[in-house]
C-alpha cells in the first residue's frame, strides 16, 4: 500500500543547523533510505527548500502571495513515498526516521492517486 | 543529533524572538538578556526530561519573564525600602496575563527592534555587528573577539560601551508605523549583509574563525524574511547572500590564497544554495520594485548561471551595474561595473570609465588591482606595473597581498625574459 510520509518540523530550528549538523542528519537518514531503498520500499523522496521560497496561489481571487499556503509551527520540508504493508509499518519507519531527524512530527498520509510521470534526474537542486 | 543538539538549536533559533519579547516586556536589555538565560538553563534540564515544548520561542518568553519577576522581587525583598513596593505591584500586574497570545505582528516587531537596536547610527559598523552577534546571534564574547582578531577583554568593554550608548539612546518601544518600520527593516538589511561580508571577506589564517559569520547572516537573513514575506529587498539581500556564499567553498586554494571567479571550479559551487537564491530572485522580480541588494543578487545570478566563465553574460551584468549604479551611485559600484564592461566591450572602454575615479579611490586597493589588471591586457606593462606597486602597497589582507604579488612576479619575469632573448 502507497502511503505518503509527509515531514514536519521547525523550519527556524533546522535553518539553525550548522553545514557539519545537517550532513550529520542527512548521513544517518541515509542510511534509513538505503534500507528502505534495498527493500524496494522507497519510491520518490523530496526535500523542500526553506517555505521563504515559497509562493501560494489563491485560487479564487487568483491571488499570488509570498510565502508557503498555510503558516503553521512546524513547517512541511520534505516528503517521502513508500510501498508498505500498512500503517503499522509506516510508523515502524517514521520512528526510525525520528530517531535520525529529532523534532517536529512525521504525518502518514495514505495515497489515493500516485502518477510517477516523467523519470527525472536526482538532483540536489533544480 | 542527539536530544541535547536539537534543544541547543531550538534555544538558538527563538532567542532573537524571546531576547525581543523580554525586551518589550522589561525595557531594559541586561534584564531581558538575563532572564533569556535563566531561561535556557531551565530549558536544559526541562526539556530533555518533559520533551521539548511545542513552542519553544513562547516557552522561554514565559519562563524568562517569571524568573525575572522572581529575581526582582527577590532583590526588592532584600532591599526592602518603602517605595519599592510600588514597583513591585507594577510587576504583579506585568505577571497577570501570563497566557499571552504570541501575536505574530508583535513577534515581527520584537524581532526587528531587538536587530535594530545594534544599527545605531552613531556605533561604529564593526561594533554594530558585534553588538549583533551578542545580543541578536547569542555568541559568546569570546567567539566574537576571535573573529575579530581581539582580546577577549577588549571586545567585553566594547560592546558594554555599545550597550551603555544604545541603552542612554531610548528605543521606541511602541508599535513602530509603516515608515518607520520601513526604515528599521533598511537598517538591519544593512547590518546583516555587512555580518554576511564579515565573514565572506575574510581569508587567510582569518576564515577559520570568521567565515561562520557567513552562515549566520544567512540564519539572520531567513529569520528576517520569513517576519516580511514580502518585501523583494529582503528577498533580494537573500539571494545576494546565497548566491555569494555558493562559492565560498571554491573561492581559495589549499594554502588561503584567493582563487578568482574564472579559475574557481565550478563543480564546487553549491548547487543547493543557487537553486535557493534563483528562486528568490524568480519570486522578487514578480513585484517589479528594483532595489540594490536584488541588483547585486541578480548580477550574482548571472555568475551562477554561466556553465563556464565563457558563458558569462557579460552584456547584461553591465547593464545591471548601470541600474546599480543609477540606484547607489558610487566609485566602488562605478569600479565593478568596469570589470564588466571591459569583458563587454574591451579594456579600453573600462580604463576610460574608471580614470575620473582615481582621486576618489587613490587608497583604494581594488582600484589599482583593477587598474592594472586592464592596462596588462592592453600590453602596457609599465603602468601596469605602477598600478600593482600602489595595490600592493594598500592590500589589506595578505591574500589580497600575495594575489597583486603575482602578477609582478609575472611582469618582472617576462621583462627579464625579453631581456636576454
Amino acid at each position: 500500500m502507497l502511503y505518503a510520509i509527509l515531514c514536519y518540523n521547525a523550519e527556524d530550528v533546522v535553518m539553525s543547523w550548522s553545514q557539519a549538523q545537517d550532513d550529520a542528519v542527512m548521513d544517518q537518514l541515509g542510511v534509513v533510505h538505503q534500507r528502505l531503498e534495498r527493500e524496494g520500499k522507497l519510491g520518490p523522496s523530496l526535500r523542500l527548500m526553506p517555505t521563504t521560497a515559497a509562493t501560494t496561489l489563491h485560487k479564487q481571487k487568483d491571488l499570488v502571495i509570498d510565502g508557503p499556503y498555510a503558516e503553521t509551527k512546524e513547517q512541511l520540508l520534505g516528503l517521502y513515498i513508500v510501498d508498505i504493508a500498512g500503517l503499522d509499518e509506516g510508523l515502524a519507519i517514521a520512528r526510525e526516521l525520528g530517531k535520525a531527524n529529532p523534532g517536529g512530527a512525521y504525518e502518514l498520509r495514505p495515497l489515493r492517486l500516485y502518477l510517477p510521470g516523467v523519470d527525472m534526474p536526482a538532483t540536489e537542486s533544480a | 543529533m542527539t536530544d541535547l543538539a536539537w534543544i541547543d538549536g531550538a534555544i538558538t533559533a527563538a532567542r532573537p524572538q524571546a531576547v525581543g519579547a523580554l525586551l518589550r516586556y522589561f525595557r531594559d536589555l541586561d534584564i531581558a538578556e538575563e532572564a533569556f538565560q535563566d531561561a535556557c538553563l531551565r530549558a536544559l534540564k526541562a526539556w530533555p526530561k518533559n520533551g521539548p515544548p511545542r513552542d519553544p520561542a513562547a516557552w522561554l518568553i514565559m519562563v524568562g519573564r517569571n524568573a525575572a519577576i522572581d529575581g526582582v522581587r527577590k532583590r526588592s525583598r532584600q532591599t526592602a525600602l518603602p517605595h519599592d513596593e510600588a514597583a513591585l505591584s507594577d510587576l504583579e500586574d506585568a505577571e497577570a496575563p501570563l497566557v499571552e497570545r504570541l501575536d505574530g505582528a508583535d513577534y515581527r516587531d520584537d524581532v526587528l527592534r531587538l536587530m535594530f537596536i545594534c544599527c545605531h547610527p552613531e556605533l561604529p559598523q564593526t561594533q554594530q555587528v558585534a553588538l549583533a552577534l551578542r545580543i541578536v546571534s547569542g555568541l559568546s564574547v569570546r567567539q566574537i573577539a576571535r573573529a575579530f582578531l581581539v582580546g577577549e577583554s577588549a571586545m567585553e568593554q566594547r560592546i558594554t560601551r555599545a550597550k551603555a550608548k544604545i541603552a542612554g539612546a531610548g528605543v521606541a518601544f511602541e508599535t513602530p508605523g509603516p515608515a518607520e518600520r520601513a526604515e528599521r527593516l533598511a537598517a538591519v538589511a544593512a547590518m546583516v549583509y555587512l555580518i554576511f561580508n564579515e565573514g565572506y571577506s575574510a581569508s587567510g589564517s582569518e576564515r577559520a574563525e570568521r567565515s561562520p559569520l557567513a552562515a549566520e547572516a544567512i540564519r539572520l537573513g531567513r529569520l528576517l524574511l520569513r517576519l516580511y514575506q514580502t518585501e523583494p529587498e529582503i528577498m533580494g539581500l537573500m539571494a545576494l547572500m546565497l548566491l555569494q556564499q555558493s562559492r565560498s567553498a571554491a573561492r581559495f586554494d589549499a594554502d588561503g590564497g584567493i582563487i578568482l571567479m574564472d579559475d574557481q571550479d565550478r563543480g564546487r559551487w553549491n548547487g543547493a544554495m543557487i537553486g535557493e537564491g534563483l528562486a528568490l530572485i524568480d519570486k522578487a522580480l514578480r513585484h517589479r520594485r528594483t532595489g540594490p541588494y536584488l541588483v547585486q543578487a541578480a548580477i550574482a545570478a548571472l555568475h551562477a548561471r554561466a556553465a563556464t566563465p565563457a558563458d558569462t553574460d557579460w552584456a547584461q551584468i553591465d547593464a545591471l551595474y548601470a541600474t546599480l549604479e543609477q540606484l547607489q551611485p558610487s566609485p566602488v559600484v562605478t569600479l565593478n561595473r568596469a570589470v564588466a564592461t571591459s569583458k563587454a566591450l574591451g579594456p579600453e572602454a573600462a580604463l576610460a570609465m574608471i580614470a575620473p575615479l582615481e582621486a576618489r579611490l587613490s587608497g583604494y586597493f581594488n582600484y589599482f588591482g583593477v587598474k592594472g589588471a586592464l592596462l596588462l591586457q592592453l600590453d602596457r606593462r609599465a603602468e601596469a606595473r605602477e598600478a600593482f606597486d600602489r595595490a600592493i602597497g594598500l592590500a589589506n589582507s595578505t591574500a589580497e597581498a600575495a594575489h597583486i604579488r603575482q602578477h609582478l612576479d609575472r611582469l618582472a619575469a617576462d621583462a627579464k625574459a625579453a631581456g636576454i632573448s
